[in-house]
């Protein structure tokens, strides 16, 4: 086994460790929350705070995914060519605007709750795919584009079998920035009622407990390290399939 | 037979294809010649409809390309290009049986076809079946993609500068086997190349191409001996004139009974191979031997009378 395998099953069992066994850690945050107060966060499961978050996160860059995919291959074709400033315009506003201005403006809207996390997510996660499915639909290799319309395939099948796959590394890699991104931003959405593990934290921040503020910036940020990693692998895989 | 009908493609007011009229007889090799710019791959790209011509019209064995539907008309039609254009997440199997593929035939038609190409290209099926293109080497990926445009056996081929990426050595070995192959499958073929070399070696007839226009359309011989306009003889070039057209004349014509020694020549060598051969080893003949036999001989006076005769 590799060092880099090693640390991977290393920080996994850390990770699940704290979700399901956090009383394990009882002696290691002692010293870090306040005198004769609660160590561990038991106000609900870890595990299904985790769940909740991950949930959101994956619920928002599917979303995100599908609309920014659609919208790049949409401005890529010579149809959509003069829309390509206006998509770029409205996704960088979704990415100017502060996660945390979105979620009060659709409080009013949406209510507390998961919905206004959600809006935010799938706004902050639009640009990074949107520009990466941009980059890689518009240099995709001449030579092999060519050789597909000159061997028959018609429009759709060229993007289904051609453009698509040969993209893929690519849009990955604006996804994965993307899903990171959400998993930190998240946590945000605890101050209006959105079941993350932005609680722990909150309730750290608000009681003055730092082990609670440690622990669950432990485990989004382990989380957020494990997902990016392997998001990372599996593009790897797909570049060298594809001569990259 | 192909028959290309006074076809012009006009780009904002420039005439990249001008009026180009010909005729192409079934199961041979025609080379459109021409510098950059002269309209020539234009002219291919008209052919299967990547470029939708302004006027004219092309008919294949009668019937016109306009008639169908242009991604139905490029199934019929390979098309090999420059850096062959491979799809780099497809194995060369794939690759290969693309159009098959799309045309619907079998999985079994598909996977003996794949077979069989590859064997034509003397690369063993087993070992480059499920290989990607990456992991091929540059001559190996432009034969994977001459044999992608044969795959389904199309009723013409079209090839942009096939060769043009390959180094010298493997672009010889390249145009020799796509000659054999050509020979051996009875295909039509239309190649574009800038190089009059490959096109006298490769051609049955000659295009040349010079601002839009076909300026002349002939034999290798005879775009050597008589060519049309200035622009043709500089083409050729003055000084391989000779060379060239010795290039075109198989031992095997010129033959004579006696003795000669040294290496022997096989009879589908040319007479620029004997006369290099006479030059380098400071011979005045040089022996014919067909499998081992010795058959014959060509002397330097034979050679030098079958370039002398056009002057």
């Amino acid at each position: 086994m590799t060092a880099g395998n090693l640390l991977r099953l290393g920080l996994l069992g850390l990770l699940l460790a704290l979700v399901l066994r956090p009383d394990w850690f009882t002696p290691l945050f002692t010293p870090l929350a306040p005198a004769g107060g609660p160590v561990i966060y038991a106000r609900s499961s870890l595990l299904s705070l985790s769940l909740s978050h991950l949930g959101l996160v994956a619920l928002a860059s599917v979303a995100a995914t599908l609309v920014a995919v659609t919208l790049a291959i949409f401005v890529t074709r010579p149809v959509g060519a003069s829309f390509l400033p206006l998509s770029r315009t409205i996704t960088n506003i979704g990415q100017t605007f502060p996660p945390v201005a979105v979620l009060a403006l659709a409080v009013p809207a949406l209510g507390f709750g998961s919905g206004p996390t959600l809006v935010a997510l799938f706004l902050y996660g639009l640009l990074p795919i949107f520009e990466n499915a941009i980059t890689a639909l518009s240099t995709l290799p001449p030579a092999t584009m060519e050789a597909a319309r000159g061997m028959g395939l018609n429009r759709w099948q060229r993007l289904w079998r051609v453009e698509l796959p040969l993209a893929l590394p690519v849009i990955l890699t604006g996804i994965r920035l993307s899903v990171v991104i959400a998993l930190g931003t998240a946590t945000i959405g605890s101050t209006v009622a959105a079941r993350t593990l932005g609680e722990v934290i909150i309730a750290g921040l608000l009681t003055n407990n730092t082990a609670y503020v440690l622990q669950g910036g432990l485990i989004v940020g382990l989380f957020a390290v494990l997902i990016y990693d392997a998001m990372a692998q599996l593009e790897r895989y797909l570049a060298a399939r594809m001569g990259g | 037979m192909i028959e290309i009908d006074n076809i012009t493609k006009i780009y904002d007011s420039a005439r990249a294809v001008d009026g180009v009229s010909m005729t192409i007889d079934t199961g041979t090799i025609t080379v459109i010649v021409g510098t950059s710019g002269s309209g020539k791959t234009t002219l291919l790209r008209l052919i299967n409809r990547l470029e939708e011509p302004t006027s004219g019209e092309v008919r294949i064995n009668g019937q016109s390309t306009l008639d169908v539907k242009p991604h139905i008309l490029r199934r019929r039609i390979g098309y090999a290009i420059q850096g062959h254009g491979l799809f780099p997440h497809h194995t060369v199997a794939r690759n290969i049986g693309a159009v098959p593929q799309l045309l619907g035939w079998s999985r079994d038609k598909i996977d003996a076809r794949v077979d069989e190409l590859l064997d034509l290209f003397s690369m063993a099926p087993q070992d480059f079946r499920n290989r990607y293109p990456s992991e091929l080497s540059g001559g190996q990926q432009q034969r994977v993609g001459v044999a992608r445009a044969l795959a389904s056996r199309p009723d013409l081929i079209l090839m942009d500068e096939p060769f043009g990426a390959l180094d010298p050595i493997i672009r010889t070995r390249a145009q020799e086997d796509l000659r054999r192959i050509q020979q051996a499958l009875g295909s039509t073929i239309i190649l574009v190349t800038h190089d009059m070399e490959e096109a006298i070696r490769l051609g049955d007839r000659v295009a040349v191409m010079d601002g839009g226009k076909l300026v002349q359309y002939a034999t290798p011989a005879d775009i050597i001996t008589h060519p049309a306009t200035d622009f043709v003889a500089d083409m050729v070039g003055d000084v391989e004139r000779p060379l060239r057209l010795l290039s075109l004349t198989p031992l095997a014509d010129v033959i004579e009974d006696g003795h000669a020694s040294g290496t022997p020549l096989p009879p589908d060598a040319n007479l620029r191979d004997a006369l290099s051969a006479c030059l380098w080893t400071g011979r005045s003949a040089v022996p014919i031997s067909d499998h081992g036999k010795v058959i014959g001989r060509v002397t330097l006076d034979a050679i030098r009378a079958r370039a002398e005769v056009h002057a």
